[in-house]
């Protein structure tokens, strides 16, 4: 290969061999093994036991709501991370058998419907029908090389929407609303703490049950195939069958997830199921290490935790100041360069504020979107022309996008920068431009904004660390 | 049995099959030399099609045209496909190859991840709002060819030439240039290429360009022959793009536009008939089951697509 060969010596022999060191040389590697070396009980009751104790610590029905939202990501990214950590398959119609479980709980449990099952039939029943759906839906790809898997996928899902937005037995966009309770045997679940445990308990059997799968033949097939599927057939493997059984069991998950999730909003819309909500359990899986189950719970919990802050303009600009600061800090070799760049930061955006207030007083004159005390030190810091937001926060003119547009091609560019000296002094008006654009333009479409930051945040992952925080680094021998 | 309406379905179909023919000329070449399925091809289209409308604004609008209709038409044309090679090859540089030799699911969940980053980034600053080419204002409807049941407005008549003239153009560069020769040779067998001397690394790029500049094409077309766009315009035609390269031949030249064209034809008579064939029962919008039906039997019955020749597997 005519490419250069980047700093790790891929292929190498001594390169893998000292692999094990190499990643109790860092936080996160000594972290991964210490999780790795923790028996599955241990995680299982770690991660329950705030969980479970988080209903009698809260009061607000606000924060009981996100706690219940929290675990049914943390179940949908266990489901598709089936699939996509284990086995390696791009499934892309994941969100469409989470939604058909909460359509076919509608169907089996609401007034419209006008049945009434139990949940202890209805939920294995649905259970079973979405993962025989799934194993369906990639039957045609079975002949084919995985990618194929994906548009199949892809397809299904907008099949998925065709139908529900426009079929008159789903009531189109306006979904069917008289979803009643969960019933388990005569007795049913009414409130928002109750709805936390069943899905509390949803998530110790599923993740006890994957745990186990995963431990089983079928599991080291999985990941045998996933690493090599030519090899993997050749050992006698039924690579096909393999593969429909992971996407069918992710679809039951799904489906069981979706199951809980119906009676829980007690209503059932199209638009709970779509792409964004797929880019979103991605990000999850991904961000928390494929193919590690407590990776990916500790993703679920922490990008739904971030979209949440990121709904409210002040606890936004926290949480975007701080990563910022503490990725410079963690990133940046030897230590003391961090306090550098970021004190060069603060006295470019001082010197640019007192250049505008000489020069260019309208470029000061808007108002900040936040209202945390962040806010008013960063009022006097960043630059807040006028105009340059609609009250809807839409770009007014060009100044906005150039500036949206300059700082993407400023970051892009920077990463190309081969001397340090250089990418260093770029990094300070990069940073103060960030800034800029975070204050006046994402600030001020925050439900955009962070969807804007979860794309970036995958593509900057998988070039920067491809296994998550909690994966296990793939070593490839070419 | 109604001519009119079949002689407008297939002049529906031909326009939309050649658009859905750029766009799977530009999958199916990046697939062709990457094996990698660029699913965020359709939001290149998207980005043309926002490239295509600022350059109707930035010259007086479709109202009142500071240049000649043509010549606005040319530029549009040219400004997106040189805005989206450049986003493509963008794309390329900071997306993927820094994981050319990783698992082949990272690229792909890369590839979802621009994918939502360029949709969301338009909402960000364009709004949630269709917006509007206006092209009646600029061509009247009128101007066309009229003769029995042959209705055919001229702004459909210049994006079929359009996009003829791109792709016997793709046609030539691919089979009778150094570059065409490249590109082949490395779809075929990169490391073979890459020891013969073919800078591997140049011609993605390129590719890159040429097929992100076809997408961005697309785009412009799409805006002029449909006149709404808005951010998540580009999902439809990425789909419907590599269903047409699937069912032409994954990797083949005349397989895409074959295979874009069936599609066209194939999803503008299932919007024009469906309602009929099923008695009233579904509805115009579910005319994707007839394109996701022919996907799913195409991949059951003949995989390789028409034009494309079975996969081997190489070790």
């Amino acid at each position: 290969m005519p490419e250069p060969p980047k700093q790790p010596r891929i292929g190498v022999d001594e390169w893998v061999a000292s692999a094990a060191e190499r990643r109790a040389r860092t936080v996160a590697g000594r972290v991964a093994d210490v999780v790795e070396q923790t028996p599955a009980a241990v995680k299982l009751v770690a991660f329950a036991l705030p969980f479970a104790v988080f209903p009698l610590l809260v009061e607000s029905d606000y924060l009981m709501q996100v706690g219940i939202d929290t675990l049914i990501f943390v179940l949908l990214a266990l489901g598709l991370n089936v699939a996509v950590g284990w086995v390696g398959l791009l499934d892309l119609g994941f969100v469409a058998f989470f939604g058909l479980g909460a359509y076919l709980y509608a169907a089996l449990a609401s007034e419209y419907a006008g049945r009434d099952w139990e949940a202890q039939f209805a939920i294995p029943a649905i259970a079973v029908a979405v993962a025989v759906t799934g194993f369906l839906v990639g039957l045609p790809s079975r002949r084919l090389v995985g990618d194929y898997l994906a548009i199949v996928t892809l397809f299904f899902l907008q099949m998925w929407l065709v139908v529900v937005i426009n079929a008159s037995f789903t009531r189109g966009p306006n979904g069917i609303s008289e979803i009643l309770p969960l019933e388990f045997f005569g007795r049913s679940v009414t409130s928002l703490d109750g709805y936390f445990y069943v899905a509390l308990i949803a998530f110790v059997a599923i993740f006890g049950v994957l745990y186990l799968i995963n431990q089983s033949r079928t599991g080291r097939a999985w990941r045998a195939l996933r690493e090599d599927e030519l090899a993997a057939e050749l050992m006698t493997m039924p690579v096909n069958r393999l593969k429909l059984m992971a996407f069918a069991v992710g679809a039951g998950v799904a489906g069981v997830t979706g199951a809980i999730f119906a009676p829980v909003q007690g209503a059932v819309f199209p638009a709970n199921f779509d792409l964004v909500l797929l880019i979103t359990v991605y990000a999850m899986v991904v961000l928390g290490g494929a193919g590690s189950l407590v990776g990916v719970t500790v993703g679920a919990v922490l990008i739904n935790a971030s979209l949440e802050a990121l709904r409210d303009p002040s606890d936004a600009s926290w949480l975007f100041y701080g990563v910022m600061i503490v990725t410079l800090v963690v990133m940046l070799r030897p230590r003391w360069l961090s306090p550098v760049v970021l004190g060069g930061t603060v006295v470019f955006g001082l010197a640019a504020h007192e250049l505008a207030e000489r020069w260019r007083p309208s470029l000061l004159g808007g108002t900040s979107f936040g209202e945390a005390r962040i806010d008013e030190l960063v009022d006097s810091w960043v630059l807040l022309p006028e105009n340059l937001v609609t009250p809807d926060g839409l770009p007014t003119g060009a100044m906005g996008r150039l500036a949206y547009i300059g700082l993407i091609a400023a970051i892009l560019g920077l990463t190309l920068v081969r001397s340090r000296l250089w990418r260093m002094i770029g990094l300070v008006p990069v940073l103060y431009l960030a800034a800029f654009v975070w204050e006046n333009l994402l600030l001020a479409q925050p439900a955009v904004a962070r969807f804007v930051l979860i794309g970036a945040m995958l593509v900057a992952l998988m070039a920067a660390r491809p296994q998550g925080l909690f994966g296990k680094q793939r070593v490839e021998i070419a | 049995m109604d001519w009119d309406k079949i002689v407008q379905l297939l002049v529906n179909g031909v326009t939309l099959g050649s658009v859905y023919a750029l766009v799977a000329l530009g999958f199916s070449m990046v697939y062709g030399i990457l094996k990698l399925l660029n699913l965020a091809h359709g939001d290149v289209l998207m980005v043309g099609a926002f490239i295509g409308w600022g350059i109707l604004g930035w010259l007086g609008g479709a109202q009142d045209p500071s240049v000649a209709v043509w010549l606005l038409l040319v530029l549009m044309v040219l400004a997106a496909m040189a805005g989206c090679g450049v986003l493509g090859v963008a794309i390329e540089r900071f997306a993927y190859r820094p994981l050319r030799r990783a698992p082949r699911i990272a690229p792909l969940i890369s590839a979802l991840g621009v994918s939502f980053f360029i949709q969301n980034t338009v909402l960000l600053l364009y709004g949630a709002n269709f917006r509007s080419y206006d092209t009646f204002d600029l061509v009247d409807v009128e101007v066309g060819i009229h003769r029995g049941p042959l209705n055919i407005w001229v702004i459909r008549l210049v994006v079929i030439a359009a996009a003829l003239v791109m792709m016997v153009a793709l046609w030539l560069l691919v089979t009778r240039t150094k570059l065409g020769k490249a590109m082949r040779a490395t779809a075929f067998d990169r490391e073979a290429a890459a020891m013969m001397g073919i800078d591997v690394d140049r011609v993605i790029v390129k590719t890159f360009f040429i097929g992100s500049a076809l997408a961005g094409a697309a785009g412009v077309l799409v805006g002029l022959v449909f006149g709404q766009i808005n951010h998540f315009m580009g999902f439809n035609y990425g789909l419907k793009g590599f269903t047409a390269a699937v069912v032409g031949g994954i990797g083949s030249i005349p397989g895409a536009m074959f295979g874009g064209l069936f599609i066209g034809i194939a999803d503008a008579f299932s919007v024009g008939y469906i309602e009929d064939f099923t008695r009233g029962r579904l509805g115009s919008a579910f005319s994707d089951l007839v394109v996701f039906a022919i996907l799913v039997l195409f991949m059951l019955l003949r995989p390789q697509g028409i034009f494309g020749k079975p996969e081997v597997k190489k070790v």
